[in-house]
């Protein structure tokens, strides 16, 4: 047996910010690197206002397109004064979406506010308010995110729709295949949001009186057992739909068409 | 796993303070990690304080950190570690040490005190109550929990911030007002407490309760989340509560 003889203050117990030996913090710096990489993908991707069109696919930063000065004007909202892209005017909502979800929220709290870094490891800021007070309680408006992401969700439903149609006949290339594959992951994602789960249900303390909304409430809740894989994969989903359509307009690469 | 050797780095100590002292443990196979702490009892230190009792991981008596993660010592089997390593073995940081590896999780207990208990609604016309089985499934597995308390340890609200322990109940408490208020007989209404003095908006739903749980429940998702969401419909949401008007839907508060 080897007995040390200073004594240390239990405070002390821990070295350093924790005592797990595990590589705890290689989740957090994955999230960094492949969530802070998305964020500087969308915003560039949304400020160079160009190559988000190619007949007949539009890129889902872009959709729907409402500005009148839109390569292809899904609802001529705004008019030609807008001289920003118009990939601004509705990425706030996909955007504010995916920043007030229930697991981003997990995935940034821990890797860019390292509150907590990982499980058993000191938080970085010495006070903590959490979603109690402003900015954090704004999370609480996840449910208005959520309605509105499923209009923009309903135009990409549209534009998966359109990808089929060349020159005003029916085809399948694979840009079709992609822009429906986006659609059908964000809808994944969306309906397994916790919100999502709620409002078809989770409100309820009796369900035996509202058999629909049970029934409702459990596909959901299935769904959103998997709400942390559907939110990477949308993620990489969606932009690899912009890149491929942004390829396809700046004329790096072909669509194979299948049909 | 044939006998291995291993060195158990075991805080001892009391409030007032301590140190960490080092045994040499030789494990054979199918231990676990309390089997070695009590091992030590038996060899090098007859006085190490340790809290256990059914060493089946349903008593939830033997929590402690282990190489700095709250686990039960009695599931934690030594075939985990490579044989020669050091193993840590502290007391949960949360809660004010006793000796060694014990101690005082009375806190847990104050809060449960606050929890306003479970009220029914009337009798049926029989004199009894009827639910049905799809109404209770849902709270059936909060009902796992055996209050190990390794939730509320994990929990950086508490464990990093000394000063929030007076207004936040923590997940195992959330956990416990979750099974209530989802409860389909159940006619109080704690979602008022639950945000105004439980402190559910502290929580940023970093998971760490789910991950250490041993009864694999859901805290997060099936719990406090849940438990969010009504706070937001009752507190802001302008439709929700629009619709509430409408229907003329009054629920009783607990204090």
């Amino acid at each position: 047996m080897n007995k040390s003889l200073k004594v240390l203050q239990p405070s002390e117990m821990i070295a350093g910010s924790t005592n797990r030996t595990d590589a705890w913090w290689k989740e957090p710096l994955l999230v960094v690197m492949v969530l802070g990489g998305f964020a500087i993908y969308a915003t560039w991707a949304a400020l160079q206002n160009k190559h988000y069109f190619v007949a007949p696919y539009l890129s889902p930063f872009y959709s729907p397109c409402l500005s009148a000065n839109c390569a292809d004007c899904t609802l001529p909202l705004i008019g030609k004064w807008w001289n920003l892209s118009p990939a601004f005017l509705i990425l706030w909502v996909p955007g504010g979406f995916r920043a007030t979800c229930y697991y981003y929220r997990k995935a940034y709290y821990r890797s860019f506010f390292g509150s907590p870094p990982g499980c058993a490891v000191r938080d970085v800021s010495k006070s903590y308010k959490g979603e109690s007070a402003f900015p954090f309680i704004l999370q609480n408006i996840h449910r208005y995110f959520f309605w509105m992401s499923l209009v923009i969700l309903a135009f990409l439903w549209w534009d998966a729709l359109h990808a089929f149609k060349f020159e005003g006949k029916f085809g399948v290339g694979v840009g079709s295949l992609v822009l429906t594959g986006n659609a059908v992951l964000l809808s994944l994602y969306s309906l397994s949001c916790h919100s999502c789960r709620h409002i078809a249900g989770g409100g309820l303390d009796v369900f035996s009186k509202a058999p629909a909304r049970h029934r409702m409430w459990k596909t959901f809740t299935k769904l959103n057992e998997n709400h942390q894989l559907f939110a990477w994969i949308s993620l990489f989903g969606v932009a690899l739909t912009d890149v491929y359509v942004r390829l396809l307009s700046m004329g790096v690469i072909k669509d194979f068409r299948i049909i | 796993m044939a006998a291995s050797n291993f060195t158990f780095r075991v805080w001892r100590g009391d409030k007032s303070g301590g140190n960490f002292v080092e045994y040499a443990v030789e494990s054979e196979e199918g231990m676990v990690v309390l089997d070695c702490i009590h091992k030590i009892q038996a060899t090098d230190a007859g006085d190490l304080a340790v809290r256990w009792n059914c060493k089946a991981g349903k008593c939830g008596s033997c929590s402690a950190e282990i190489n700095g993660k709250p686990r039960l010592m009695c599931m934690t089997r030594m075939s985990t570690f490579e044989p020669g390593a050091t193993i840590t073995v502290t007391p949960l940081k949360t809660f004010p040490i006793l000796r060694d590896l014990v101690t005082d999780v009375s806190f847990n207990y104050e809060k449960a005190k606050q929890v306003p208990g479970f009220k029914p609604g009337k009798k049926e016309a029989d004199g009894t109550y009827r639910m049905q089985q799809e109404d209770i499934d849902r709270v059936q597995e909060f009902h796992k929990c055996i209050e190990c308390f390794l939730c509320q340890t994990v929990c950086h609200v508490i464990r990093d911030h000394e000063d929030n322990k007076e207004a936040f109940a923590g997940p195992r408490l959330f956990v416990r007002y979750a099974s209530l208020e989802m409860h389909p007989l159940d006619t109080n209404d704690r979602v008022a407490l639950l945000k105004e003095k439980q402190g559910l908006g502290l929580c940023n739903i970093t998971k760490c309760c789910t991950e250490v749980c041993p009864e694999h429940i859901k805290i997060t998702d099936n719990a406090i989340i849940p438990l969010k969401e009504r706070v937001v419909s009752q507190y802001y949401d302008p439709v929700a509560w629009l619709l509430r008007k409408v229907r003329g839907k009054k629920t009783e508060a607990a204090e």
